[in-house]
């Protein structure tokens, strides 16, 4: 008998519930679940996001560019989990393989996406947790409440001693988020924090009135992120810019060149105005099950 | 020559000149953000913990470090002289490198020193060493107060709890991993 998975058998339990809860989620509200190919020719070019290949095409990194060509063939409403693939991410929160939750909307935008992530960790809570209280790593996170919300400017300004610019301007953006910013969010309730650097946003649309933050929010419990959402960019043109920018990027690092994703940007012009969002499920489930590692 | 990728626990590296174990080791990365690598490292002469946030790129020096069998010869003040015993060259060591094991140093006990460039900067003495006892009160016989030890101070000065029944004179084994009595030589 192999005990290290037997030892599992109640997290493999609570994390069938909780897949069975977001199913049900969002099948109440008229989300059409969907499974869009894993093998796909043409993964989107993100700076730091490096796909595993699998002979000629490449394992998704993420669901994202088929779901929104769903959204441009008029489906309003779309949710999918699924299996995704990122080369060389192992830690204690990450797997090269794991299991992602995304959805999309038409006509709606992130502010939408912030309440509906909500409610949806509050319906989990509820067949989960008692009073919506869930004790992680000795914290003890309230999920009955509205979220903590922060902007990243702001999220520089409280936790760190510079700014988001000048954090930009150094290089070390990411690495204050890491080091000094996540550990600080989420850990009473969840904390929402929005409007990134347009830089750090290759696919969401850009504020109407400050067009150096993109429309984009994170989700944090315990210090952990969750969730990543956009109000998404529907303008082709601005699109393959942005792609061909985080391609130059990648050549500059030595990083692989994947092909154009083509269909999606020829298709792209009929997306509707939408929102989408990427949720780990496996993160949601240690969550729940006050877990340290992602294992 | 080390890259990121090499990152794990137990690996040394040279930073600043000292030589540092790297102690808890993990993978992050903010929200679509670039790939860190968070290290707790703990420098192998003075102790101290150091956190440390590395990208991808960057290299490390190997911690040029090795393990040398050598005999302790005598001490110096606070200063504690080691022989190699394949050359015969002399290396010394301060008091506060050699820690608790100056508790256990008598002329000639072989020990394993640690060299980071040439220079001692930890010794393991053997698991169990034998040390003479000096100093302790005499056993009274018939004594009924229960005590069950007694303090005995070894050749070194070492101040440790042993049985009753050992007198002054005598051999005793301490395990040097605890520091405390273990058996006595007999004979």
């Amino acid at each position: 008998m192999n005990w290290k998975l037997a030892r599992k058998a109640p997290r493999l339990a609570a994390r069938a519930q909780i897949i069975q809860k977001i199913r049900e989620f969002f099948s109440n509200r008229g989300y059409l679940e969907v499974d869009t190919p894993v093998l796909i020719p043409a993964p989107a070019p993100e700076s730091h996001i490096n796909a595993v290949e699998a002979g000629k095409l490449y394992l998704q990194t993420s669901p994202e560019l088929c779901m929104k060509r769903l959204l441009a063939a008029d489906y309003p409403k779309v949710f999918q989990i699924c299996h995704c693939w990122r080369r060389g991410e192992r830690g204690s929160r990450h797997l090269p393989e794991f299991t992602m939750l995304e959805w999309y909307r038409s006509n709606s935008d992130y502010t939408d996406l912030m309440t509906e992530t909500s409610e949806l960790l509050r319906y989990i809570a509820a067949s989960l947790s008692t009073n919506g209280m869930v004790s992680y790593k000795g914290l003890k996170v309230d999920l009955s409440g509205k979220p903590e919300t922060l902007s990243v400017r702001d999220a520089f300004a409280k936790y760190t001693g510079t700014t988001m610019e000048k954090a930009l301007e150094d290089d070390e953006f990411d690495l204050l988020m890491t080091d000094l910013i996540e550990p600080r969010l989420g850990n009473e309730g969840p904390t929402i924090i929005f409007d990134y650097p347009a830089e750090k946003a290759a696919l969401a649309r850009l504020k109407a009135d400050d067009s150096s933050l993109a429309e984009r929010f994170e989700l944090y419990l315990a210090g952990m992120e969750i969730a990543n959402a956009f109000s998404e960019l529907t303008d082709p043109d601005t699109q393959r810019e942005r792609f061909l920018q985080e391609i130059a990027y990648r050549k500059k690092i030595g990083a692989g060149i994947y092909p154009m994703p083509e269909p999606f940007l020829d298709e792209l012009v009929e997306m509707p105005p939408a929102a989408g969002i990427a949720l780990g499920v496996d993160r949601l489930v240690m969550f729940f099950t006050n877990s340290e590692t992602i294992d | 020559m080390y890259t990121v990728a090499d990152l794990k626990k137990g690996l040394k590296i040279t930073l600043d000149g000292d030589p540092y174990l790297v102690i808890a080791f993990d993978f992050a990365k903010p929200g679509k953000g670039q790939a860190l690598y968070r290290t707790k490292m703990r420098n192998m002469i003075t102790g101290s913990i150091l956190d440390r946030t590395y990208r991808s790129g960057e290299t490390f020096e190997p911690a040029s470090l090795e393990d040398r069998k050598m005999q302790f010869l005598y001490r110096e003040d606070t200063h504690f002289v080691f022989m190699d015993n394949q050359n015969y060259e002399q290396y010394r060591m301060g008091e506060e490198a050699v820690g608790d094991a100056k508790n256990y140093l008598i002329d000639n006990l072989p020990v394993d020193l640690l060299l980071f460039s040439d220079k001692a900067i930890a010794v393991d003495v053997p698991n169990f060493v034998n040390l003479r006892v000096v100093q302790t009160d005499p056993w009274v016989k018939g004594d009924t107060s229960g005590s069950d030890s007694k303090p005995a101070t070894v050749e070194t000065g070492y101040v440790l709890r042993v049985p009753p029944f050992i007198e002054e004179g005598e051999l005793i084994v301490i395990d040097t991993r605890t520091g405390e009595y273990s058996t006595r030589v007999k004979g």
